[in-house]
């Protein structure tokens, strides 16, 4: 085996194999736990870095294992991968660090870190999968090593919440499943491609890749909560806040709108998903889900299910971008699948210290939280502009592409409804950033935790995961013209999906 | 020992015989030397299968009509080394189990030592007569290794099961006659070439009788009302053996006369009617499991499901395409591989659970996930397996079914195989959720040893790890 086939099985391993040490470690072996954990996100981000560089020079990283007689599991790092894994692995890196911190003293954490290492080795599997195959394998475990960490806590809502969640998912990979293997009847083997891979086929199975474009869109919409498909998400809140980042920017909600990205342009192809008239539809979808999600949010009082429904909203978004036929569209859907991670999982960070520190839940109970935790708050308020698409944060970068691509793609409507959303983002975000800065403390907060003791804010791993998450946010705006924003990765995807070279 | 087939079958009559000799209880080692050394019997027979193709053996060097003929194809060669594999672990599992819970110890060795000798029989028989000899014994000393659990509930099984195997075993033995009566003859070999689609309604009959017999023995809907009681009763490692290896070795024999002797006497009608039967079974044995409140019991009746997958075989492999045909058989074989490992890994699990809570109560599991976690994650594995996800066994084996439905244009049953699926899902984590609740007052759980947990992993580890090694099951399968 070469070095560039063995890198993207290295890349798996370097979760896998400390996730699986990590199961058989006592409880109390606290510092190996931890550095295995961080060892194996630094080896994965410097792999990365590599093969990043590779990647630009041309190399190509695929890794092929015959699991039955036709059929292969392939792992590929294109450019699309690339893109998932480096925002996977970074976050991963950030969100460790964070759990470490945010389940010090508490039980499993073996079990956790465990299954933790396992969700990002699937998520990563989901990334670098080069056929469809290769993608559902992945997809599926991504499901079953999520299940372990909704249920972590025992209670009985954590395990209502992931019943809720399995049910959608198993029955959404299910129907994927059907899609799946029905497309490979008919085409014998459905490796990703620039440009998609079923166009060649003739007219007389029109009919046929329609069906199976919405059995796959349906399946994967599960899990990218696509309204009415969404109803696990805002139950699936009851996580450990570290579980709920990961799910919301990275893991689950992300593999299912990755999968849709690939779905439509590397499977049939942007320009005969358009000539199918199979876009329009997926556009009115998401704008649905876009316009429901902001809707939902606007009454949610729990914190972590109001930036719930806004995950659901802002997904809608990539899915929106890929709908819209043009490059523009496509360059702001791929590029808000890095900036919707970085954003949401620094207002999760911080819910999370909200809760940890001073038991709050609520939003109304975060009146003047802001002079408790400037730190926290302020990285808080740049998620929340960067949801609502501020200039200088990672939302105003993608928001500008969709409208664009809206523009280009004739579909103006798209654009009023971002600029709905942006409103409706506006209405149930700005009125949290009031309480936290504007409105006077209470006597005392609901459950103040004995990590806040002396003057610091909160725990150090804690505040420093969400700051790093805030600068980049604004780093992706500020330097989105570079050689190395996700802007300018999005923008190699969005010209080898077209063909453009 | 340049051919391993025939010491295959004496090697455990052997040790069967010298366990008995020992006494009540006595004789778990030698089971665990004898497994080993068949399993690399077996290893090598599929060694030998795979690089030459099918063998046959003239025991004693007395050919067919007269002496005894064993035959070795692809088929039987996985067969025989599945047998080996599960039950290797499942005898040093057994020990532990016994020396901590004695109840049906007193003749488990050379019952389960006889037992195999006779399924290893039946896989390399190559006529109906010796198929009906080994076919009762091995019903009989599974029978015998139920009623062995004591009290009045396996003893009421056992003798249900006692009825249903002899029954089973006389339809098979009046088909036997009736195709010896026309055509002299008991040896497949022979009569292989002699049945055509004109044989006259004797043979018919005889075909449809030993399919019934079978059918009996197989537990397909609605034939299944004597497992749940039997496999749910019996000591755990007995479970394990009945659910994982018995059960398949009647499918064996349906699908070898199916796809060979009697091959020119298959109808479309008998082969939809096995496909409709086998649906029935999943949906009911599913449904059941769900509604169980005892775990062994839900693990039974995920049986009566599982038994309904291999039977959707048969409308995918009869009149229709070649390519669909070959994925369908080939999904069916690995589906009955993975389903053994993970069932008896499932009864292994479920065992060591109540062994240590001291009950059998789904609804109070709590606390499982947190005292017995490397078993909690054997029953997981080995469901994922139940449930066709990967990188399972069972995934590909179901892959392999829905490719061979859709290629054949028979949608129905791509259906029936996806949402089959869900409802193992759904009971397997009914299992799950209970175990993940915290633990409930005035549970004590009870220290159980470390070979108990390890054994039964490793058999769900290797139905997950099947998966991704599929190619060498498929490539033993094929040769002819």
């Amino acid at each position: 085996m070469t070095l560039n086939e063995s890198l993207p099985l290295l890349m798996l391993a370097s979760s896998l194999v400390p996730g699986v040490v990590i199961f058989f470690l006592a409880e109390t072996r606290f510092a190996l736990r931890t550095t295995l954990n961080v060892a194996g996100a630094i080896l994965k981000l410097l792999l990365i870095g590599y093969m990043l560089w590779g990647v630009v020079e041309g190399q190509s990283y695929v890794f092929r294992h015959t699991v039955l007689p036709g059929l292969e599991l392939v792992l590929e790092a294109d450019a699309l991968a690339m893109l998932f894994v480096t925002l996977s692995a970074a976050l991963w890196l950030l969100t460790t660090l964070y759990a470490v911190g945010y389940l010090e003293r508490s039980p499993h954490r073996s079990r956790f870190f465990g299954f933790f290492s396992l969700c990002v080795t699937a998520t990563i599997g989901v990334a670098l999968a080069g056929n469809l195959f290769t993608f559902f394998f992945f997809y599926e475990l991504l499901t079953l090593s999520t299940y372990p960490l909704i249920v972590h806590r025992g209670t009985e809502a954590a395990i209502r919440a992931g019943n809720i969640y399995l049910a959608y998912a198993l029955t959404g990979g299910a129907v994927l499943l059907t899609g799946v293997v029905w497309l490979y009847g008919l085409l014998g083997e459905v490796e990703f491609a620039y440009g998609g891979v079923v166009a060649a086929m003739g007219p007389e199975y029109h009919g046929q890749l329609r069906i199976i474009f919405l059995l796959l869109i349906a399946g994967l919409g599960v899990k990218a909560a696509l309204v009415p498909l969404h109803g696990w998400l805002p139950q699936a809140m009851v996580a450990p806040a570290p579980v709920s980042a990961l799910l919301h920017a990275v893991a689950v909600v992300k593999a299912g709108a990755f999968g849709i990205v690939r779905v439509v342009y590397e499977v049939y192809g942007v320009e005969f998903a358009q000539s199918l008239d199979l876009l329009t539809p997926l556009a009115v979808v998401a704008a649905v889900t876009i316009i429901w999600g902001s809707l939902r949010a606007l009454w949610q009082d729990d914190l972590k299910r109001r930036l719930a429904y806004s995950t659901v909203s802002q997904v809608a978004y990539i899915i929106l971008g890929v709908a819209l036929f043009g490059p523009l569209g496509t360059i702001g859907g791929v590029v808000h699948l890095v900036h919707q991670g970085i954003m949401k999982i620094t207002l999760f960070f911080c819910a999370g210290n909200y809760a940890e520190t001073l038991g709050i839940h609520k939003v109304t109970e975060i009146n003047g939280a802001g002079r408790r935790m400037p730190w926290t708050s302020v990285a808080f308020s740049v998620g929340a502009f960067g949801m609502i698409g501020l200039p200088l944060t990672a939302g105003y970068v993608s928001k500008s592409y969709l409208t664009q691509g809206a523009e280009m793609a004739g579909m103006a409507w798209a654009g009023w409804v971002l600029t709905a959303s942006g409103l409706l983002n506006a209405l149930y975000f700005l009125p949290i950033l009031y309480r936290l800065w504007f409105k006077s403390q209470p006597q005392a907060w609901p459950n103040e935790h004995i990590l806040a003791r002396g003057r610091k804010e909160t725990a150090l791993l804690l505040l420093i995961p969400p700051l790093v998450t805030a600068a980049a946010t604004i780093a992706a705006a500020v330097f989105a013209d570079t050689n190395w924003s996700p802007l300018f990765w999005a923008k190699i995807v969005a010209t080898k999906e077209y063909l453009l070279e | 020992m340049r051919d391993p087939a025939p010491w295959l079958i004496l090697f455990p009559l052997i040790w069967a015989s010298l366990a008995f000799l020992r006494g009540q209880g006595r004789g778990g080692r030698l089971a665990v030397a004898g497994l080993t050394i068949q399993l690399v019997l077996a290893a090598l027979l599929a060694e030998q299968i795979a690089s030459d193709g099918a063998r046959s053996y003239t025991v004693g060097g007395w050919g067919a009509p007269l002496g005894i003929d064993l035959y070795a194809d692809g088929l039987a060669g996985v067969l025989l080394l599945l047998t080996q594999i599960v039950a290797l672990p499942l005898v040093v599992y057994a020990r532990a189990y016994f020396a901590i819970h004695p109840d049906g110890i007193s003749y488990f060795w050379p019952l389960t030592g006889y037992l195999l000798a006779a399924m290893n029989a039946l896989f390399l028989s190559a006529d109906i007569f010796n198929i009906y000899v080994t076919l009762e014994l091995l019903g009989l000393t599974a029978v015998g290794l139920v009623a062995a659990g004591g009290g009045a509930g396996p003893v009421g099984a056992a003798l249900r099961y006692l009825l249903v195997t002899l029954l089973g075993s006389g339809a098979f033995l009046l088909g036997v006659a009736l195709v010896y009566g026309t055509y002299g003859s008991m040896s497949l070999q022979v009569l292989t070439p002699l049945i055509n689609a004109d044989a006259p309604a004797a043979v018919f009959i005889a075909a449809g009788l030993m399919l019934v017999g079978l059918l009996l023995k197989t537990a397909l809907f609605p034939f299944h009302f004597w497992l749940p009681p039997a496999h749910g009763g019996a000591p755990a490692p007995v479970s394990a053996l009945l659910s994982a290896l018995v059960v398949k070795a009647s499918f064996y024999l349906i699908l070898r006369l199916w796809l060979h002797a009697f091959a020119p006497l298959v109808t479309t009608v008998a082969a939809q009617l096995l496909g409709f039967l086998g649906m029935a079974a999943i949906l009911w044995g599913s449904v059941m499991a769900i509604r169980q409140t005892r775990l062994k019991m839900l693990i039974a009746y995920s049986t009566v499901a599982q038994v309904g997958y291999l039977f959707l075989l048969f409308p995918l492999i009869t009149d229709t395409n070649p390519a669909a045909a070959a994925s369908a058989l080939q999904g069916g074989v690995m589906q009955l591989v993975a389903h053994a490992l993970a069932k008896a890994a499932m009864f292994a699990a479920a065992g060591t659970i109540i062994l240590s809570i001291g009950r059998d109560d789904i609804t109070r599991l709590g606390g499982v996930s947190t005292r017995l976690p490397l078993t909690l994650f054997t029953f997981a594995l080995a469901g994922l397996t139940l449930a066709g996800l990967p990188p399972s066994g069972g995934f590909i084996a179901k892959w392999l079914l829905i490719t061979g439905a859709s290629g054949s244009d028979q949608w129905g049953w791509v259906v029936v195989m996806i949402s089959g699926g869900l409802l193992s899902a759904a009971y397997v984590c009914r299992v799950l959720r209970q175990a993940f609740l915290s633990i409930e007052a005035g549970t004590k759980f009870s220290p159980v040893s470390r070979v108990l947990e390890w054994s039964a992993f490793l058999l769900a580890s290797m139905s997950l790890l099947l998966g991704l090694r599929s190619t060498e099951v498929l490539g033993l399968l094929e040769s002819e």
